[in-house]
């Protein structure tokens, strides 16, 4: 419970500073080469912005520990720390 | 010399963009970035730029009115694809608030900090941006000068050259030889030569069946090659021979009048032939003092700010970017680390230590696709360095299913990454 509240609290000042920033946290400008950012672009790979944070650790972590097939993102996700995958899901979250 | 209204007219230059004060940033208003070059880094960078901060005002410096994409150009090569979806104009670019110059620059005053246009034209700048790509190493390769190019040609810069190859190829009789040369490393997109064999012999293959496909390779591995190699047996047997450089496969010179690629083991007399040549940074690079001995330009990795000169970064396939491959999509991710360091450079800040990521597809047939993957940071030596354990090729065993939906994704890849640059 505590260790929840703390990582919260965590997150909640890794958004706040993300969103402060003009830089994304690390990692996070290069989801862009396939996951599109722009209204404009049709594709099956989903769109990032706005995804629930939640949702985006998770898959991240799924996709990390095999547990979730990928075709690439198996290979991405091994790249991220749990905190560097928070962080990119918290400036998502916060992106319109 | 300043840049007069008239020739910002003539560069169709709004004039906001050019000719504010130094230091513009300390003042409140506007800092100045010039961007030079309009592929995957430096048109990527500009609309970075302008999404970071809409108080930067950013020039992109491009010769031409239209850019034509190299992924995906195999495709053309091979006869599956028309040029003209490789083609992307300028217009969104300039919609988001870009001053898009349509020149060549041709030298940059590093003090001064200011770009000098073919014209004479200069434009200051705060930060500069270059994204030159690649230029050929003309004559590193003895008897591969311009000229020889329209026989023999590299279509390694997207274009009428990819053109050329292709209908070289469809000129060609059933029954000829179409020899490849690839190039030692490093050079622009590491799997190209190998995705450019496996479409020529596809079309072969279903076009000109009795032709034979030779790769003249000046190294012993390349990018995927367990799985481009597999795809070739099963795919391409007795059509498709890769030569690496311990069996004589490293091209020494080559006779454009007939077509001849030389070895040290023997003489290759083509009927189509594509030497992939030694590669540089952009001419721009050498002229700015951003390029080393190599022909490549060393960078920090945080920044991608030029090692050699203040105030200068270097994007894309010109920098050298360690572990990073010269690739369109490590290009873009570069661009908006770029940006972003930039930007937090202009207001005085301190950029943080980024992760970057690479995938690039390759085709090996139309429905026959195969990626490798990479995610990078900075070293303590000062390079971007693979982060351990992550990134890698498609599984070598792999169903078919799998192999067609890398190629549905690549097809999706291009239309995001084109889509969000130029689109």
């Amino acid at each position: 419970m505590g260790r929840t509240l703390a990582a919260a609290i965590g997150i909640a000042s890794i958004a706040a500073a993300a969103v402060a920033s003009a830089e994304p946290p690390a990692g996070a400008a290069s989801c862009s080469g396939c996951h599109p950012a722009s209204t404009r672009v049709i594709s099956p790979v989903p769109r990032l912005t706005g995804m629930d944070r939640a949702a985006m650790v998770r898959a991240m972590r799924d996709f990390r520990s095999g547990q979730r097939a990928g075709t690439v993102m198996d290979r991405i996700a091994k790249g991220f720390t749990d905190d560097e995958i928070q962080a990119i899901a918290a400036w998502y979250a916060s992106q319109k | 010399m300043k840049v007069s209204r008239r020739q910002v007219l003539k560069l169709g230059v709004t004039a906001s963009a050019a000719l504010l004060p130094l230091p513009a940033f300390s003042q409140g208003v506007a800092s100045r970035v010039v961007v030079v070059g309009g592929g995957f880094a430096g048109a990527s960078c500009a609309r970075a730029l302008r999404q970071v901060s809409p108080r930067i005002a950013v020039t992109l410096v491009e010769a031409n009115a239209t850019f034509t994409a190299c992924p995906f150009s195999n495709a053309v090569i091979g006869g599956l694809r028309a040029i003209e979806a490789q083609q992307f104009t300028y217009d969104r670019v300039g919609a988001d608030g870009i001053v898009v110059a349509r020149a060549t620059a041709t030298a940059v005053d590093a003090q001064a900090r200011s770009v000098t246009l073919a014209d004479g034209a200069r434009l200051p700048y705060d930060r500069l941006v270059l994204a030159p790509g690649i230029d050929i190493r003309w004559g590193a390769l003895p008897g591969y000068d311009e000229p020889a190019a329209a026989q023999m040609p590299h279509a390694w810069r997207a274009g009428e050259q990819t053109l050329r190859l292709r209908r070289q190829l469809e000129a060609m009789d059933d029954g000829g030889l179409v020899v490849i040369s690839a190039p030692a490393n490093p050079f622009r997109c590491p799997p190209g030569p190998y995705e450019r064999a496996s479409l020529i012999a596809h079309y072969l293959k279903t076009k000109k069946p009795k032709s034979k496909l030779l790769v003249l390779d000046a190294k012993d591995a390349f990018s995927k090659q367990r799985l481009f190699q597999a795809a070739w047996a099963e795919l391409y047997p007795g059509l498709l021979e890769w030569v690496p450089l311990s069996r004589g496969g490293a091209v020494t010179s080559v006779e454009a009048s007939t077509r001849t690629l030389v070895t040290d083991f023997g003489r290759h007399q083509a009927k189509v032939a594509n030497v992939i040549p030694p590669q540089k940074a952009g001419r721009i690079a050498d002229a700015v003092g951003v390029a080393d001995r190599s022909g490549w330009c060393p960078i920090d990795p945080v920044t991608f700010e030029s090692k050699l000169q203040p105030r200068i970064h270097v994007i894309g396939d010109a920098a050298i970017a360690g572990a990073m491959p010269k690739s369109a999509f490590a290009a873009n991710s570069q661009a908006k680390t770029c940006a972003a360091a930039v930007a937090t450079l202009l207001t005085g800040g301190t950029p943080s230590a980024p992760k970057l990521i690479n995938t690039c597809y390759s085709l090996v047939a139309p429905d026959y696709g195969i990626s490798v993957a990479g995610v990078y940071q900075p070293s303590p030596s000062g390079q971007l360095a693979d982060v351990p354990g992550a990134g890698g090729v498609s599984p070598a065993d792999a169903p078919r299913a799998t192999r067609a939906a890398e190629a549905m994704l690549a097809e999706a890849w291009f239309r995001t990454i084109t889509g969000e640059v130029f689109g």
